[in-house]
């Protein structure tokens, strides 16, 4: 299988098999106007195997939603063929607008306005909890 | 941004000792704050209905020579207009010194106090967080018992739900020698994550079971809570169980001398009038050490504020 090389922009490495597609739904990726590629389940001597999505211009990431879906996903950003930065990301302590309380007596589902932010609670096992009612916080098919 | 309380994990255990210190010389000697709030505003924003939360505001801040700003209801403000929580706050910091907010959604008060130039305290969200019961609970305990270390407390009733529970239990589990004794019926039992985030984490023993009588003798204090006819799916489990866990002289045979029985209030019948004039029943001194707790709550975040 065949995908070129990217110039200018980025490629999100190392992806856990099989999170590609939550990333590229989370990350806004079906509202972009570049091509991006989604290579699942490539050999990787590190994770066996891994997802890859490449991006192929320059657009602004969400690096908390990498963080928060699979935090040894790494960031590597690409300029006139050169790899210039590689990144990896980590859990982020919070989370601006990546998921949704969905308790509805929760503060944020009467007021449309108030940000919905979440706090990393529990480092060891990644649960984030609603800023506002403490709810446990879940995105679609994020374990 | 301002100092309020909205969880009471936001106080540490030497502040929740400095509020009981400072609560146990007002009782001893009222007077000497008859003046402490002259000239101070304390705005009531209740977005629910409450009674004996809102009136033990008002009356701690009468007590203090303060005055009273009030709202009682949702649908007699600007929140019926469809004003935000952080509008009302920001505009309520310009009328008063301090607010105590309740509001029927949870994380409220919190957006309150991060919009607010005065202190907000959270006199309830929901089922979220009270944590002036907790103190009110804590001030009891610490009265009746004259410590909160090495005690055996028993938690009966709707732990499931009942927020009073979780606070107790997540103030209490920050002390050494403490026990836990949980009494429900199977439907109502401890959500695992108070258990896993809570108990196992701050390393506190407990016990679960559905027999009251059973544990009584172990118990120091009996914090009762009531068991909700609508929170069962069956009305056949519901009569089943009620009456398991309704106090009543008999189920108190086996029990302590010095035991100490705590309701966060409204009763309904889970503790049996008979017990009302037996000495181990505290929760009608629980209402008064809430107010006297607010006061001491009121002085300091007053303090702190500068005001």
């Amino acid at each position: 299988m065949n995908i070129d090389s990217i110039v200018n922009g980025v490629v999100i490495d190392h992806i856990s098999a099989g999170r590609a597609m939550r990333l590229y739904d989370l990350l806004g990726l079906d509202e972009a106007d570049c091509s991006v590629a989604i290579i699942k389940n490539v050999v990787s001597r590190k994770l066996g195997r891994k997802d890859i999505i490449k991006i192929d211009a320059e657009i602004p990431i969400n690096f908390d939603v990498i963080g928060y879906v699979d935090p040894q996903a790494t960031v590597n950003i690409i300029r006139g063929g050169n790899l210039i930065e590689k990144r990896t990301i980590g859990k982020p302590e919070r989370l601006t607008n990546v998921i949704r309380c969905k308790n509805p007596r929760c503060i944020t589902s009467a007021e449309q306005e108030l940000p919905h932010v979440f706090r990393l609670t529990d480092p060891e096992n990644g649960v984030y909890r609603c800023l506002y009612c403490e709810t446990k916080g879940t995105a679609p098919g994020v374990r | 941004m301002m100092r309020s309380l909205i969880n009471i994990l936001d106080l540490s255990v030497a502040e929740i000792d400095e509020l009981v210190a400072a609560a146990e010389d007002i009782i001893a000697d009222p007077g000497k704050y008859a003046d402490a709030c002259r000239g101070k505003k304390l705005a009531t924003l209740f977005f629910e209905p409450s009674t004996r939360t809102r009136l033990s505001f008002e009356a701690a801040m009468y007590e203090l020579g303060g005055n009273v700003l009030s709202v009682s209801s949702g649908s007699s403000s600007s929140a019926a207009k469809g004003e935000s929580v952080a509008d009302t706050a920001r505009t309520v910091s310009c009328y008063a010194d301090i607010i105590a907010m309740r509001h029927p959604k949870e994380g409220a008060p919190y957006v309150a106090s991060i919009n607010a130039s005065i202190p907000v305290i959270n006199a309830g969200d929901g089922g979220h967080n009270h944590p002036t019961q907790t103190l009110a609970d804590l001030l009891t305990i610490h009265r009746e018992k004259g410590r909160f270390e090495n005690l055996t407390i028993g938690v009966c009733g709707d732990l499931k739900f009942g927020r009073t529970v979780h606070s107790l239990i997540q103030a209490m589990s920050r002390y050494e020698g403490v026990r836990f004794v949980l009494i429900s019926p199977e439907e109502l039992k401890v959500p695992s994550y108070v258990k896993k985030d809570v108990l196992a984490r701050s390393g506190i023993p407990y016990v679960q079971t559905e027999n009251m009588e059973e544990v009584m003798p172990e118990l120091d204090i009996l914090y009762m809570t009531r068991v909700q006819r609508e929170r069962f799916f069956n009305e056949e489990d519901y009569l089943r169980l009620k009456d398991s866990y309704i106090l009543t002289p008999k189920k108190l045979v086996n029990a302590r001398a010095d035991l100490s029985i705590m309701h966060p209030l409204p009763r309904v019948n889970e503790i049996s009038v008979a017990i009302d004039d037996d000495p181990r029943a505290c929760y009608f001194k629980q209402v008064l050490n809430g107010k006297y707790i607010r006061m001491a709550l009121i002085l300091k975040l007053l303090k702190e504020a500068g005001k």
